[in-house]
């Protein structure tokens, strides 16, 4: 089975102009760890947002690709949010699940899908095109959305790279990043 | 009618997403937003979608209103939390339940609650006194939400909305 750094470092690899958004917990540090970037959201706290996020900024910015990462519990907490996702049917957005089945941050503890629940099932059922980690680079950057993967991988408790926490400075980041001069217009 | 008044101030601020879940209250402005096609509007499974759904087109350089019943405002708690430390602007239309001649009782603990729960998280309240003062409301809170980057709720009194029984709200 993959390491969830080696899965997310193969995600972002020639991301260009991916904008992406990465869930509270492990996913928010794992992308840091492949290389901090003004165009990353790393979420603190409102834990089951993460593809609603994903999902405002696809319909906000048609003309980008927005990659949402995030981990098996927290995907959980915004169960209803992929049939969101469903209806509105952003061709430009693709969600990857890192499946470790693990509460990371919490002590380890069983998520559902450590008892058979197929989070990749429930997306297909929304209306997500379902692809494998052979085929990321090509569903995260050119395929018809909505897009999405689990992809297991090791349970294990790994140093924290910890992106810069305050929320108004990711806030503004990402959008002078993304608009330039228009982020600061009224 | 103050649903069409919400709905010109909505598209003279260039407002672009309306999430909702639905409420008797809102028919009229949820059904003047999906027939308008300078905005897109989004039903979600849950109040609390609308807030990673709006945060996340600020990112993008968008602005979205949310609609929803007072109920939903319990919903929203813990991610409004995100709001407040990020600031970004949000505007939230709630109908009330709860208040005066409310026939459900199940409404009324939420109903109560409504403005201080919004208030702790830190988003500002700001109450029409009467259906004309609606739309000024509105406006004022959509200026002061992009402008200075907050969080403020509406919430439409439940005397103005009217809706007296079940077979009422069900008929509308």
């Amino acid at each position: 089975m993959m390491k969830r750094r080696q899965v997310v470092e193969q995600l972002l690899a020639n991301r260009d102009g991916l904008l992406v958004v990465a869930g509270l917990g492990s996913t928010a540090w794992d992308i840091t760890a492949a290389g901090d970037h003004d165009l990353s959201f790393p979420m603190w706290g409102a834990m089951g947002q993460a593809a609603m996020m994903g999902l405002g900024l696809a319909l906000a910015q048609p003309k980008r690709r927005v990659l949402v990462i995030t981990g098996d519990g927290e995907m959980l907490m915004g169960l209803g949010s992929l049939a969101t996702i469903g209806v509105q049917k952003p061709a430009n957005l693709s969600v990857v699940v890192i499946d470790n089945e693990r509460y990371g941050e919490t002590g380890m503890q069983a998520t559902h899908t450590a008892s058979g629940i197929d989070l990749s099932g429930v997306a297909r059922s929304c209306g997500f095109n379902i692809f494998s980690l052979e085929e990321a680079q090509e569903a995260i950057h050119r395929r018809a959305g909505p897009n999405f993967a689990a992809i297991k991988v090791v349970a294990e408790k790994i140093p924290l790279v910890l992106p810069p926490r305050e929320g108004a400075l990711l806030k503004a980041r990402f959008r002078r990043a993304l608009l330039g001069k228009d982020a600061d217009a009224i | 009618m103050w649903p069409e008044g919400i709905h010109r101030e909505l598209v003279a601020a260039g407002v672009r997403l309306v999430g909702y879940v639905p409420d008797a209250g809102h028919k009229r402005l949820i059904e003047m937003c999906q027939a308008d096609k300078s905005m897109r509007a989004v039903v979600l499974s849950t109040e609390e979608e609308g807030i990673g759904l709006a945060a996340g087109a600020w990112l993008g350089g968008e602005k979205a209103v949310l609609l929803m019943q007072s109920s939903g405002v319990g919903n929203v708690i813990n991610v409004l939390g995100m709001v407040k430390e990020c600031r970004f602007p949000l505007v939230t239309l709630v109908t009330m339940r709860g208040q005066e001649g409310e026939f459900n009782p199940w409404q009324v603990p939420m109903g109560q609650a409504t403005r201080a729960v919004l208030e702790a998280m830190g988003t500002i309240v700001q109450v029409p006194g009467n259906e004309n003062e609606i739309t000024p409301t509105v406006n004022a809170a959509l200026r002061l939400a992009y402008n200075s980057y907050a969080s403020v709720a509406v919430l439409i009194p439940q005397r103005i909305i009217g809706i007296k029984s079940f077979q009422d709200q069900t008929s509308r």
